[in-house]
C-alpha cells in the first residue's frame, strides 16, 4: 500500500447532511425518502422571483461543529454563488459560502495506534444540496434521466481539511471521529451509505523527505468507510507506480468504482469547473453575535473524547472499553443509564461489548432501538452480583429477554432458574456426581488433578447449570479432601 | 481592463449560449466598452474600505425551522416539459 520511496499527502473534504426540519432556504421539509417532487416549492425549484430566507437552525448546527473543532466562528460570513449546470440544480448556481465562511482555523485531535495527531481544519462552511438524479436505465427505460428535487436545498456543511494525513489509517480515523462528533453534536446523523456523510479526498505524493508537494488528483464517490480505504489505497499505489516510473501525477478528478475496485477519470467536460463564485445577492451578511456563540458553546453537549475519559475517570472501566462504549451516543447513554440499575461497571461494559453487541450487530440495531431496556439488563446483571443466578444462566435468561423484551426477575421465576446456594443441595449433587464418576475420581486420587474442572463441569450439568460455582468448588475440595 | 473573444467564447460556453462570429464581436465590443467604464472605480483609492458584500446592512433575517406545506405537485410539474410519475424528465446526462 504506502510505498517506502514516496509518502502520501491528502487532505479531506466531508459534506454532512444537517438534521434540520426544513431544508436551508425555503420551508419544505428536508426530511428524506417523500414521493418525488412533493418537497418542493418556487425557492427551491428555482422558480423566477423567488427568494431565500436562511434558518436559523442551520446556523446554530454549524456553529455547533466549529465549535467542537476548535474553529474561529465568524462574526460575519458571507454567501456566495456557485454557478454550474445541471439538471438536479435548477437554479443554475448553488448557494455555498466562498472566501467568507462560516468557520475557519480549527482542529480535530485523532489517534492512530498509540499515537495522538491534530489534523487542521481550514475551514467549515455553508451550503445547500442539489437534487437527485436518477440516470438507472432500468427504471428510466433509457436516453432520459429523471429528476427529483426533494433534496435540492437541504442544509449541508463542508468541513474541509489542511493537507494533514500522510496515510489511509489517518484519514479513516478522522472520519470515525468527525462522524462520531457530528453524532455527538445531534447535527447529522452520519450514514454514509445513504449519503448524509460525504467524503471526498485529495491526494498527492511526495519522495520521503521532500518539502515540494507533487500534484494532486482529487477523489470522489467514496460511499462507505471501507470504499475510501480501498480508494485511497489503490490512489496511492497507483501515483507511486507513475512516479517510480519515471512518469507524471496528471491533476484531475477521479471517480471512484467499488465494485470494480478502481478509479476512472471524470471526462474533462464533466470537470470543467469555473465556478465563478459571486457574493449572493439575495442574501444579506450573516452576522453572528457573541453572545449567540457562548449560548451554543454553554449547550454543546459532551464530546465522545471527554466522555471516554470521563468513564474511565468516574467508573474505572479500561480504556479500551470506554472507547467502544462511547463510539456512539445511543450506546453510551445506555451504558450509563443501565448503571443506575447495577453498581459493577465492568459487569456491565463486558456484557454490552459481548452480549449485546453481537445481538444488536445481527439485526442492524442502535442501543436506542435495542429490546432490552437499559433497566432491564441493570436488573439482570444486579442477579449476578447478588448470586441469585449464575452468569452462565444470566446468558440463557438474557437471551430470552432479547425474544420478548421480559423482565428477567419473571424469566428467572417462572423458568425456576434461581441458583442453588442452598449447601444440603450441592452436597447432594456432588456425591452423587462422585458416585457415577468412579473411575475418574481414582484417576484424580491417583494424582490426575486436572479432573477437577471436569467434576465441577458435571456438577453444573446436573444442576442444570444452577449450582452456584463458587460454592461447588468448595464443596468439592472438602469431599475429596476425605477420599484422599 | 478588456476581454478577448477567446474569453468571451469560454464565457459564452459557461453560461450554455451560442454565439455565431458576428456576435462573438459585437459582444466582445460591447463588454469591452462595460468594462472601461467601470474601470473608472480603479481611479478612487480603496485600500482603507471594507468590501462591501451586500448594499444593505440589515439586521439580522433568519427563518424558525418549521415546516410549512410545499407546492401540490401538480403545480410542481406544471411547467415541465416531460414528466414520468413524480419525476421531471430531462435529456440522459452522464452521471454521476
Amino acid at each position: 500500500m504506502s510505498d517506502k520511496l514516496f509518502e502520501p499527502v491528502m487532505g479531506l473534504e466531508v459534506h454532512c447532511q444537517l438534521l434540520t426540519r426544513t431544508k436551508a432556504f425555503c420551508t419544505c421539509s428536508a426530511a428524506y425518502g417523500g414521493t418525488p417532487n412533493s418537497q418542493t416549492c418556487p425557492v427551491c425549484l428555482g422558480l423566477p422571483g423567488a427568494l431565500p430566507v436562511l434558518n436559523k437552525q442551520v446556523v446554530e448546527f454549524a456553529i455547533r461543529m466549529g465549535l467542537a473543532s476548535h474553529c474561529v466562528i465568524a462574526a460575519e460570513s458571507i454567501f456566495a454563488r456557485k454557478n454550474y449546470f445541471y439538471p438536479d440544480l435548477p437554479k443554475g448556481y448553488q448557494i455555498s459560502q466562498f472566501d467568507k465562511p462560516l468557520c475557519e482555523h480549527g482542529w480535530i485531535e485523532i489517534e492512530v495506534g498509540e499515537a495522538t495527531k491534530r489534523i487542521g481544519i481550514k475551514r467549515i462552511h455553508l451550503e445547500e444540496d442539489a437534487g437527485k438524479s436518477i440516470h438507472d436505465d432500468a427504471v428510466t427505460g433509457g436516453n432520459a434521466t429523471f429528476i427529483d428535487l426533494n433534496r435540492c436545498g437541504t442544509p449541508l456543511i463542508e468541513i474541509v481539511s489542511e493537507p494533514d494525513f500522510r496515510s489511509a489509517a489517518e484519514v479513516t480515523a478522522y472520519l470515525t471521529k468527525i462522524r462520531q462528533i457530528v453524532q455527538y453534536l445531534e447535527i447529522c446523523d452520519g450514514n454514509m451509505e445513504e449519503g448524509s456523510l460525504r467524503c471526498d479526498a485529495n491526494i498527492s505524493m511526495r519522495p520521503v523527505g521532500a518539502e515540494k508537494l507533487g500534484t494532486k488528483t482529487e477523489l470522489k464517490n467514496m460511499n462507505s468507510f471501507k470504499a475510501v480505504e480501498r480508494a485511497l489505497a489503490y490512489e496511492m499505489a497507483r501515483q507511486a507506480k507513475v512516479l517510480r516510473e519515471g512518469g507524471e501525477i496528471i491533476q484531475q478528478t477521479l471517480l471512484w468504482d467499488d465494485n470494480a475496485g478502481e478509479s476512472r477519470a471524470m471526462r474533462s467536460k464533466e470537470e470543467a469547473h469555473d465556478y465563478r463564485y459571486f457574493p449572493e445577492p439575495d442574501l444579506v451578511p450573516l452576522k453572528v453575535s457573541k453572545e449567540w456563540i457562548e449560548s451554543v458553546s454553554e449547550n454543546l453537549s459532551e464530546l465522545p473524547q471527554a466522555r471516554r475519559d470521563r468513564f474511565v475517570r468516574e467508573y474505572g472501566i479500561p480504556k479500551y472499553d470506554a472507547e467502544v462504549l462511547t463510539l456512539n451516543k445511543s450506546l453510551a447513554n445506555y451504558f450509563e443509564e443501565t448503571l443506575k440499575f447495577v453498581k459493577d461497571a465492568k459487569l456491565v461494559s463486558n456484557w454490552i461489548m459481548s452480549e449485546m453487541m453481537a445481538v444488536m450487530k445481527e439485526n442492524k440495531q442502535e442501543a436506542d432501538q435495542f429490546i432490552v431496556t437499559p433497566k432491564n439488563l441493570g436488573r439482570l446483571l444486579d442477579l449476578i452480583v447478588k448470586g441469585t443466578i449464575s452468569g452462565k444462566i444470566a446468558k440463557n435468561v438474557f437471551e430470552e429477554m432479547c425474544k420478548e423484551g421480559a423482565d428477567p426477575n419473571t424469566i428467572v421465576k417462572e423458568k425456576g432458574l434461581l441458583q442453588i446456594t442452598n449447601r444440603d443441595e450441592i452436597e447432594k449433587l456432588v456425591d452423587k456426581m462422585l458416585e457415577s464418576n468412579q473411575s475418574q475420581l481414582k484417576e484424580y486420587l491417583s494424582g490426575k488433578e486436572a479432573l477437577f474442572g471436569h467434576f465441577v463441569g458435571q456438577v453444573m450439568k446436573l444442576s442444570q447449570g444452577k449450582a452456584n460455582p463458587g460454592m461447588t468448588n468448595d464443596i468439592l475440595k472438602e469431599k475429596l479432601k476425605k477420599y484422599a | 481592463m478588456s476581454v478577448t473573444i477567446d474569453e468571451v467564447k469560454k464565457i459564452a460556453t459557461l453560461a450554455n449560449l451560442e454565439f455565431n462570429e458576428n456576435e462573438l464581436e459585437k459582444y466582445t465590443h460591447q463588454l469591452n466598452t462595460i468594462l472601461e467604464y467601470v474601470d473608472q472605480l480603479n481611479k478612487i483609492d480603496t485600500s482603507s474600505v471594507e468590501a462591501t458584500y451586500h448594499p444593505i446592512q440589515y439586521p439580522d433575517v433568519f427563518r424558525n425551522d418549521d415546516i410549512k406545506e410545499s407546492l401540490p405537485i401538480d403545480k410542481v410539474l406544471q411547467n415541465a416539459p416531460e414528466k414520468t410519475w413524480q419525476y421531471f424528465v430531462v435529456p440522459k446526462v452522464v452521471g454521476p
